[in-house]
């Protein structure tokens, strides 16, 4: 395979054909418009389903109805249509149904902006919708990236029968960079048994999320959380930076993650001992290598594109071992290496004056 | 001599059809749901599809309709039963897949999802069951809630003033251009029953030769809500819900009568 020069929207929406998606479900809204263009045109080629819905509600809805056949489905989004879509989100998660959602994320609340922003951290982390689950939550830094983790993301989905998101920022579903999409892999011919198909030879299927009893409808959360546990123990991953010898730890993810890896190698030429953990999954969050880390360095600044949202999970990994900063920018602004750089300056002196 | 013994004729003139499981209903008693599914049992059997189903339960009194029917089935969120329908459709085509609906679900919370996939000309038939109130969460107002009407949650009467008019559903989806069969039935009495057995059966196959989006509303009651017994509700729904709404046909294109 070749490296080509690709904008970020559509490589994910290539990179889902690829995975062997069969029907795709939006509503358009930037920062990822595009990737339902895209697609309305490729997914008609192929002769697999594209239905532009008439709001994001009926989206995800019709994503949930599709994903009952056992195919590859997949709606994309941003923030304020991913709000609209978390009814359907805890549904689809209540039904364990398998799916892919991105989202592109854009400046809030409200209808905010539509610049690059990580403000979806907790509606898209905590459990998108109501109820007591976790959504599988890839991060992509990179357009390479962005193309391997919708790989990853249907797999995933089959996998463990969940929901899966794709969080990306504006910024990397809107820049154009070189990558290597993988080969084309037909759509799985046969469906997996709980699927609704007609019941034929066979007892009728039913999908619900619908438990009339106390005790049946904890033993289905009980069966979720014990989903989730595995996935929590078997499924984080995470990118380290000159971990080994640093005082100070940056963790940021997507864009800041990358703002930041320019800001650690500025640092490190003035021979300042920076590391940078950049997670990959934001659920289930790296924490028990954070906490590790944590043992060893002095001091952690967390970057965000937001007011600091997986600030909370770096504390709560960190369990108050270590000073724990933040320097986040908001309102769709993505911060400079150079702002990133004066922020771990300051509290790395700050650190050293205390050491 | 010879004797001749009359030997009884057994015959079986009446059974569950097979598209019913054999679970009691929740339903109350004098309550329509359960000849609304008789029905659409019925014709499911007749057509022999019933291992090419797939139903879409609502939320509402009939949410359990997956218990009831021994088909493919699954849950929607509330109204967006026609969206999950197009879900599956557009990935099944040649399934049949039908929608089961309250009319809270389908001309309240779901108005959008339904008037879309009307427009679409989704090939899904949709069974609508008004009984004018919220049954399940206790008899509350809906849109289809007759003015005047008394309800848990308009206990004065319903009141144009604060609430405006009761909506149409047939007559509105009927204008769009993707319907292929809209007609509305009653279930107060025989006569009407088998007119609406009639409808659904048409309905589905409808969806079968891909004509368009079918749906058939049947008039229904809600004793407990309505606070009538089962008997009087029958009349009330003839006295009240068919003059405000007409059974008849509101759309049903020519290549129905070829069906
Ligand atoms: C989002 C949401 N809002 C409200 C409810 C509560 N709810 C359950 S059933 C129902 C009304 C159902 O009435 P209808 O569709 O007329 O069906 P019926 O029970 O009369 O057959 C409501 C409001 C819900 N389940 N979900
Ligand atoms: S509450 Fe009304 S609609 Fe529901 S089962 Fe009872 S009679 Fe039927």
């Amino acid at each position: 395979m070749t490296r080509e020069l690709l904008k970020g929207n559509i490589a994910i929406a290539e990179a889902a054909v690829r995975a062997g998606l069969e029907a795709y479900f939006g509503y358009p809204i930037t920062p990822q418009t595009e990737l339902l263009e895209y697609l309305s045109v490729r997914m008609n080629e192929l002769n697999r389903v594209f239905l532009q819905a008439e709001s994001e509600v009926a989206a995800i809805n019709m994503v949930y109805g599709a994903a009952c056949t056992g195919v590859r489905v997949m709606t994309s989004s941003s923030s304020p249509g991913i709000s609209l879509m978390q009814e359907g989100l805890s549904y689809i998660a209540g039904a364990n149904l398998p799916c892919v959602v991105v989202d592109m994320m854009r400046g809030g609340p409200g209808l905010g902006n539509i610049l690059p922003s990580q403000g979806d951290y907790f509606q898209i982390t905590r459990s998108a919708g109501h109820g007591d689950y976790h959504p599988i939550v890839l991060a992509p830094a990179s357009v390479q990236e962005a193309i391997d983790f919708t790989t990853l993301a249907f797999d995933l989905a089959d996998q463990y029968r969940h929901l899966v998101i794709l969080a990306a920022d504006g910024q990397i579903g809107q820049m154009m960079e070189p990558a290597e999409l993988p080969p084309m892999t037909e759509p799985r011919k046969t469906p997996p048994e709980w699927a609704l198909r007609g019941a034929q030879d066979r007892p009728r299927n039913v999908i619900s999320s619908l438990f009339m009893s106390g005790e049946a409808e904890e033993a289905h959360n009980i069966a979720i959380q014990k989903r989730l546990r595995k996935i929590k123990k078997t499924e984080p991953r995470w990118q380290e930076y000159n971990t080994d010898d640093a005082q100070l730890l940056v963790i940021a993810y997507g864009s800041a993650g990358r703002v930041a890896y320019s800001a650690l190698e500025a640092a490190r030429a003035n021979g300042l001992k920076v590391g940078l953990m950049r997670p990959q999954t934001l659920w289930p969050f790296p924490e028990e290598r954070l906490s590790e880390l944590a043992d060893r360095v002095e001091m952690c600044l967390v970057v965000e594109m937001n007011a600091g949202q997986m600030l909370e999970d770096v504390r709560l990994a960190t369990g108050g071992q270590i000073p724990v900063q933040f320097y986040g920018r908001m309102g769709g602004i993505v911060p400079s290496s150079e702002e990133v750089l004066k922020a771990i300056e300051t509290h790395y002196n700050h650190a050293a004056h205390h050491a | 001599m010879l004797q001749v013994v009359a030997q009884p004729i057994m015959q079986t003139v009446y059974q569950r059809p097979e598209c019913l499981t054999d679970h009691h209903t929740h339903y109350c008693p004098g309550c329509t749901h359960g000849i609304a599914h008789r029905l659409l049992a019925e014709a499911i059997d007749e057509l022999g599809i019933r291992t090419q189903t797939v139903l879409v339960a609502p939320v509402g009194c009939s949410v359990f309709v997956y218990d009831y029917f021994n088909v493919d089935a699954c849950v929607a969120a509330h109204g967006r039963a026609p969206a999950m329908a197009t879900g599956l459709k557009r990935v099944l085509p040649d399934r049949m897949v039908i929608t089961y609906q309250g009319d809270g679900d389908l001309v309240s919370i779901g108005a959008g999802e339904i008037l879309h996939a009307a427009a679409r000309g989704e090939h899904i038939t949709t069974i609508f069951v008004n009984n004018a109130v919220y049954g399940m969460t206790g008899g509350q107002m809906a849109p289809t809630t007759l003015v005047g009407q008394k309800t848990t949650s308009s206990a004065q009467g319903r009141s144009v003033s604060s609430t405006g008019y009761p909506i149409r559903m047939s007559e509105l989806l009927s204008s769009l251009d993707g319907t292929a069969y809209i007609v509305r039935r009653s279930l107060h009495d025989p006569a009407s029953i088998r007119k609406a057995k009639k409808a659904i059966l048409t309905a589905l196959k409808v969806q079968q030769a891909g004509l368009g989006f079918g749906m058939v509303e049947l008039l229904s009651t809600c004793p407990t809500n309505w606070g009538i017994a089962p008997d009087k509700a029958l009349e009330w729904l003839e006295t009240n819900m068919l003059p405000y709404y007409p059974v008849g046909d509101y759309k049903v294109v020519p290549e129905v009568a070829a069906l």
